[in-house]
């Protein structure tokens, strides 16, 4: 059988029930870029609880599914609405415990990349400069330091992150999940290969030999894959590079929203609860919402791998 | 006649002027972003702007809306992964100045970006050092861009998020950091740069029609003056253009 008559092709609905369960530790990675909103919302949607979320920067995603009372711990490295501001539902869970108290674990980027890359590499911890002469190893007593072997000093050192399950989106994937990304790269790939189980969220499914003619942007390979969800625009609001911009109305509709435990709730029983599955909340969105946040074209120059026969 | 310009447009072309023959820059978003921008065109024309996102050699053809903004990906000389950008670049020594700015900073530029009181239960949670604190280990040499208030210019930090001179003199360097740490502060009504050995912050100039007196009550501790406090420079026309019409034309940091 070759790989293009294998698949691991699920719908959302049916590769989150698999994959997500009360309790878990989960990781929906993409900095800035490439943010699985489609597999959050269907969490929510199913109701999952108690749930450990790992992201380096929360963003809305998680704001949203800490308001949703998905979560019961947050493992991150900034906090932060990019560009516009703060997570206003984490800020209430964190001051003053609405809806649930929330445990917090927190480190600085390098610390979180760290931590991924250890995972994917079953190292023990991973030694970086940095946390010398700052409060947060105070604060999180899981940043330690080791004295070198060699002789050259102490340096920090962050353990091991392994999520149950690791939600990434990309731009493509075969239907066997060897998956593609381009533009901004983060963690998507030291997430995949840390986590026990990968769901991979694409904008195109496309046939092996799309794979095959680029395998310096193959990212993410089946090897480490169990399912793959072909849903496209499931990374709204955030953008994908080459497919669509960010919509920062969104961002800032939800800064607005998200002041105010009611007005939260309401949002969330709009987008969230008040839609059956992507299909239907992408229905909602403006008619010239893709118009506008169309990407344009720049196309990368073709390379030769050359034919080795 | 001299033109007229924002106290925000002084901060902006005052940082990029402090970027002079410098080749490679770790940008934040916001102001530094402008700063950056502006001082390519200017004063460093062979910068090339890095972002903790994974870009470096960023050309962006829009004001970027975050760090992570798909503008700066395109037309960029590389897209690395994260571990590469802070193990390769930042740990690696290969930035020469990195921007910070912060909620909180005291006199010996160590910065708060985690919390307002106390840490288990704050008053306010911040976003948290997202690459500050690496960034400010690591960079060569680190510029900070803030606004004066006594809010933020503070005697004690509630929390020490990144690293600057620590408790003053060589207590950085006996840490074995391996960056400089900061080397400016560029404030809305004045450039501060640090001693040389007790590594405090001490006034450097004034921006033009600014009093002393009005930078001390914006402080929240006794403000020390370089030797010879000078008048900074005000922007000139090119750099107000610039500014203006190509780099923040909905003047959304300048005004």
């Amino acid at each position: 059988m070759t790989n293009d008559e294998m698949t691991k092709v699920m719908g959302m609905k049916e590769a989150m029930a698999a994959y997500v369960h009360d309790g878990d530790t989960v990781a929906i990675e993409g900095f800035t870029a490439c943010i699985c909103f489609a597999a959050a919302h269907e969490i929510m949607r199913q109701g999952r609880c108690d749930l450990t979320l790992c992201r380096m920067t929360p963003d809305l995603i998680y704001d949203q599914m800490v308001a949703a009372g998905c979560a019961r711990k947050l493992v991150f490295s900034y906090l932060g609405n990019p560009g516009v501001g703060s997570l206003h539902a984490i800020r209430r869970a964190v001051e003053k415990g609405i809806p649930a108290p929330l445990e917090i674990e927190e480190y600085s980027h390098f610390g979180m990349v760290g931590r991924y890359t250890a995972g994917a590499y079953r190292l023990p911890f991973f030694p970086l400069r940095s946390y010398a002469g700052s409060d947060l190893p105070q604060a999180n007593p899981r940043i330690r330091s080791v004295e070198s072997p060699y002789g050259d000093g102490s340096i920090a050192v962050v353990p091991p992150l392994n999520p149950d399950v690791a939600i990434l989106h990309a731009q493509r994937a075969d239907r066997n999940g060897n998956a593609q990304l381009w533009g901004l790269l983060g963690v998507q790939k030291e997430a995949a290969f840390a986590a026990r189980h990968v769901v991979v969220v694409v904008e195109e499914i496309v046939d092996e030999a799309v794979i095959r003619s680029d395998p310096n942007r193959t990212a993410i390979p089946s090897l480490v894959v169990d399912a793959v969800v072909h849903e496209p625009h499931g990374a709204h609001p955030s953008y994908v590079q080459g497919y669509y911009d960010r919509d920062n109305d969104f961002y800032l509709a939800w800064d607005e929203a998200s002041r105010d435990e009611a007005q939260t709730r309401a949002w969330l029983d709009e987008w969230v609860y008040g839609v059956a599955d992507r299909a239907s909340y992408l229905e909602k969105l403006p008619p010239d919402a893709w118009k506008r946040l169309a990407a344009g074209e720049a196309w990368a120059e073709g390379v030769n791998y050359g034919r080795y026969v | 006649m001299a033109a007229t310009y924002s106290a925000s447009e002084m901060m902006i072309v005052t940082a990029a002027r402090a970027l002079a023959g410098v080749r490679t820059v770790f940008v934040g978003v916001g102001l530094p972003n402008v700063a950056c921008n502006l001082a390519r065109r200017t004063v460093a024309p062979d910068l090339e702007l890095i972002y903790e996102s994974g870009v470096y050699g960023a050309r962006p053809a829009r004001l970027p809306l975050s760090i992570g903004d798909p503008t700066l990906v395109s037309g960029a000389l590389s897209v690395c992964s994260m571990v590469d950008l802070f193990g390769l670049y930042l740990q690696g020594g290969r930035i020469e100045v990195a921007f910070l700015g912060g909620a909180q900073i005291d006199r010996f530029g160590n910065m708060n970006t985690t919390v307002i009181g106390g840490y288990d239960r704050p008053k306010v949670r911040l976003p948290g050092s997202g690459g500050a604190c690496e960034i400010a280990t690591n960079a060569q040499q680190v510029f900070i861009v803030m606004r004066l208030g006594r809010r933020s210019f503070v005697e004690r930090l509630d929390f020490v998020t990144s690293p600057g001179h620590l408790g003053g003199g060589a207590e950085r360097a006996a840490l074995g950091l391996p960056g400089g740490g900061p080397q400016v502060v560029v404030t809305d009504k004045c450039v501060m740069g640090f001693d040389p050995a007790s590594r405090e912050m001490t006034v450097v100039s004034l921006h033009p029609g600014v009093t002393w007196e009005a930078v001390q009550a914006e402080v929240g501790w006794d403000l020390r003056a370089a030797a010879d406090v000078q008048e900074t420079p005000p922007p000139g026309t090119d750099e107000l253009r610039l500014l203006r019409e190509e780099l923040d034309p909905g003047g959304m940091y300048t005004q």
